[in-house]
Parts: C-alpha cells; sequence; structure tokens
C-alpha cells in the first residue's frame, strides 16, 4: 500500500474536514437515498480516506459514488459528529474531473453539468433548450424526452430565445478567472 | 408548537429585492406568477434585482467550487449595489445557494477578498434572503387569515425537500426532520396538513434528464406515500421538486406501477386560491398533473 498523507492533508487543507473524525457509526449511509446505486456508500468513502491509501483515493476519484451524491445534505445533518461528507465529494468531485478521472458510467451526470455550465457562461442564465441540446450533443441521447418538449411549450414552460443579461462580459471575467 | 415560524427572521421593513432564478424564467413560470400575484394581494412590493445572473445550481458547486461562490456572489453584490436590504429566493436551490455563499464569504476574508476580485465588484455580506415562507410569515403573517376568502379546504401533504431546511447551521430555518413552517401556513389557509413521512427526502433534483430513472424512483417514493396517507395535494416551494414530482408523473407511475393522479402545486397558488384568486392567475392549468379543486 502506498501510504498517500499528503493527499488527506490536502483534502482537509480545501475542506476543512478532518476524516479521521468519523467513527463509522453508519447513519450517513442509512440515510443516504442514493447509497444504493453507489459502489461505495458514504460511511465506506469516510473509511477509505481514513486509511491514507493512495490506491483506495483513486478508486474514490473514480467511482460511480461521488457523482451520484446529490448533495441532499442529509448525511452531514444526521452526523453525530456533524462531518462534511456534502464538501468532500464536491473537492472530489473537482478533483476528479480536474486529473480527468471520471468514471464512465457517470458520464452523462457530468455532461449534464458541463451542458448547464456552458449556458450560463454564455447568457449569463440558464437556458433550457440550450441546456438539452447542450446534453444530447454530448451524449448522443438525441430522442430522450422528445415528448415533453412541446408539451412544456404548450404550457408556456419553455422560452424559445435566451434571455441575455447585460453583464456578460463580467460573467465571461468569472468563468475565466475561475476556470481549473 | 407555536403558531410562530421557526428562526423567522426579523428586521427593519425596508425594500424587498426579488431574485427569480432561472426556473421561475421558464419551466417554473408559474411559480413566479403565484409568487407576484400573492405579493401584490398583500401589498408587498419586489424589485426584481438587475441584470441578476444564475446562482450555478449544482452543476457549479460539483465542478468548481470557486466558479460556484463567485456567480452567487455576484448576485449578492448587485443586491447591494441597487441598495436593497433583503431579497425574497423563492426557488429552494437558489435560496440555499445564496445563503450558503455569504455565510462562506463572511467566515473566510481571504476568500471573500478572492471572489471580490473574482467578480469585480465589492461585497458587505449583510443581505438578509428570505424564502417564500419566510417572506409570507414577516410580511403578511397574521392578515393571511383575515384575507383568506375561500379556505383551501383539502388534505395537504407539504413537501420540503433538502434545500429549504438543510444545512441548518447555516440556514436557520425550521426544523430539521419535521419541519412545520409550510404546515402552519397552510393551516391558516385552511387546510388540513397530514403527518407523513417524506417531508425532507430528496427528489432526484438535478438528475431529472442524466437519471431520470434514479427521479422515478425518489419521487416515486414521495408522491405514494402522499398519497398512501390520504392527501389531495402535495404543497412544495421548489420548482426542481414541482417538475420532478409533476413533469415525471409518467415515469413515476411506471416505477410505482400504478397511477397515482394527485396533484403538485406550489405554496403561493395554494395560498393565492384561499384570498381569492382565481386558478388562472397563479398559472394552475400550466402543470401537467392536472390540478383542479372545486
Amino acid at each position: 500500500m502506498i501510504n498517500n498523507q499528503k493527499s488527506i492533508h490536502e483534502l482537509q487543507l480545501h475542506t476543512g474536514v478532518n476524516v479521521n473524525r468519523c467513527y463509522q457509526c453508519g447513519k450517513c449511509t442509512a440515510g443516504c437515498q442514493l447509497a444504493d446505486e453507489m459502489d461505495f456508500p458514504p460511511s465506506m468513502v469516510m473509511h477509505m480516506l481514513q486509511t491514507k491509501d493512495e490506491e483506495l483515493l483513486q478508486q474514490l476519484l473514480n467511482s460511480k459514488t461521488i457523482w451520484l451524491c446529490i448533495s441532499c445534505q442529509n448525511c452531514i445533518e444526521r452526523c453525530p459528529m456533524s462531518i462534511d461528507i456534502p464538501h468532500i465529494m464536491d473537492y472530489l468531485r473537482e478533483k476528479s474531473a480536474g486529473e480527468h478521472k471520471i468514471n464512465r458510467q457517470s458520464r452523462d451526470i457530468v455532461a449534464f453539468h458541463r451542458a448547464f455550465l456552458d449556458s450560463i457562461k454564455y447568457t449569463g442564465r440558464l437556458y433550457e433548450i440550450g441546456l438539452v441540446a447542450g446534453y444530447k450533443a454530448r451524449t448522443f441521447h438525441l430522442t430522450q424526452d422528445v415528448v415533453l418538449a412541446p408539451k412544456m411549450y404548450a404550457k408556456g414552460k419553455l422560452p424559445l430565445v435566451p434571455e441575455m443579461i447585460k453583464g456578460t462580459r463580467n460573467i465571461k471575467g468569472i468563468f475565466r478567472k475561475t476556470a481549473p | 408548537m407555536s403558531e410562530q415560524i421557526i428562526n423567522s427572521p426579523c428586521g427593519v421593513k425596508g425594500t424587498i429585492g426579488f431574485y427569480p432564478g432561472c426556473s421561475l424564467k421558464g419551466s417554473s413560470s408559474e411559480y413566479a406568477q403565484s409568487v407576484l400575484a400573492v405579493a401584490k394581494a398583500f401589498d408587498i412590493e419586489l424589485q426584481e434585482i438587475q441584470d441578476w445572473n444564475c446562482c450555478g445550481s449544482t452543476a457549479a458547486h460539483n465542478l468548481n467550487k470557486e466558479l460556484a461562490l463567485s456567480l452567487s456572489a455576484r448576485i449578492l453584490a448587485l443586491s447591494e449595489k441597487q441598495g436593497l436590504t433583503e431579497v425574497v429566493v423563492p426557488c429552494a436551490a437558489c435560496y440555499n445557494r445564496l445563503t450558503v455563499t455569504q455565510h462562506e464569504l463572511n467566515n473566510d476574508a481571504a476568500l471573500k477578498q478572492r471572489v471580490c476580485d473574482i467578480i469585480d465588484m465589492p461585497i458587505k455580506g449583510n443581505l438578509q434572503i428570505l424564502n417564500v415562507m419566510q417572506m409570507i410569515d414577516k410580511y403578511v403573517a397574521d392578515r393571511l387569515e383575515e384575507k383568506v376568502t375561500t379556505p383551501f379546504g383539502h388534505k395537504v401533504a407539504c413537501y420540503y425537500g433538502c434545500l429549504l431546511v438543510r444545512p441548518h447551521n447555516i440556514l436557520q430555518f425550521d426544523r430539521l426532520e419535521d419541519p412545520q413552517s409550510m404546515d402552519i401556513l397552510m393551516k391558516r389557509s385552511g387546510a388540513e396538513p397530514i403527518e407523513w413521512g417524506f417531508k425532507t427526502e430528496c427528489c432526484g433534483a438535478g438528475f431529472s434528464v442524466s437519471r431520470t430513472d434514479v427521479v422515478a424512483k425518489l419521487s416515486g417514493n414521495i408522491v405514494k406515500d402522499a398519497a398512501d396517507r390520504g392527501a389531495e395535494a402535495i404543497i412544495v416551494a421548489c420548482p426542481m421538486c414541482q417538475s420532478n414530482l409533476d413533469m415525471r408523473r409518467p415515469q413515476i407511475n411506471e416505477y410505482l406501477k400504478q397511477k397515482i393522479d394527485i396533484p403538485v402545486i406550489y405554496i403561493t397558488q395554494a395560498i393565492g386560491l384561499a384570498v381569492g384568486l382565481s386558478p388562472k392567475e397563479v398559472g394552475l392549468q400550466k402543470h401537467f398533473v392536472p390540478a383542479q379543486f372545486a
């Protein structure tokens, strides 16, 4: 086993979370609504980080778990030690994307997030048609929800033209300055 | 249980800002419509934040923390620049992101400075951010009962979802496992809120498109419990909860292997009907699962 004290230290520096405070009671996993879809449930994620084993950290960066976590914050609220697991998930996701280790089966989820951010980048606001078009272009799920869009339009829930804000330069600046 | 809504902020009445967020301009336009109609019925003047942008939602904080903070921070900065002291944020996700961002910036001076440099605007960080229940409680309070002309006489399941109440140490709104604020307002509007088990369980939120199967399951459990316990409507205060429970009903019914036709309406639609607004004025015709209350 390759001991990686440095990675865990870095995690603590970015999230303020000391993983050693977890005593494996399992309440996070018991309350997690996505746990049965995950390859590693939240309490196991904590344990894997506690081992400081570099290989296990790599497994987490490549896991389905981090993308299935929906940030509902149930785990932190029920944790007797108030450990900020959602914050750890955010950190692992960002690291996974930055190191190109995104789990293959989770690519649709990430494609949706990226299409979402692309839409904001150019108009300042979310443009729902653009979001779905961007998602389909990334995933090739071309026929998904084709019956939904006309119904939404008929009910006045789908504006055809994006709303452009005046400060689009400011928004582009924000994206540029925060680019990884 | 006190009839006063828990931890509701109090302050001097000033100009009230309004941050609709992207969903309220598109797929949840009836939420915006009903919020504005109820505000008007109670003479609450809402001023939309000029040139607002998207808060970044789940996508931003999942991929880039600094981007997430900066997008929400720009909205806080614009509100302050406009001279606002408080902002009403009906979308639970936006409410959560804006509140969490202000909290994080106020607790880390170096981070705040960095974010101000990124957005190129200063931030004081003392904005009052109100969700819809807090707005009604603060500005309508006892007048609600006086104004009710057609009591909403139905059994309702008040569904809060995740983002209105969690994380509690930052949002400081209501209680965690069995919140009451919506139940209290619905009772005052003449409804009968039921006891049920899924008040704060997640609906699947942002997975509506990328993992519709997950949404069908999570939202299905919510809809089924509400229906099994005799609710005639599910009351929500979040556009993601509404669209998942409503627009994804065909997938939900398929998952449950039974057809459940319980409507899902916004709290502002229910209150609007109770104070005499027409179904059309609160946008009831825009739902996918028909919502008709005789």
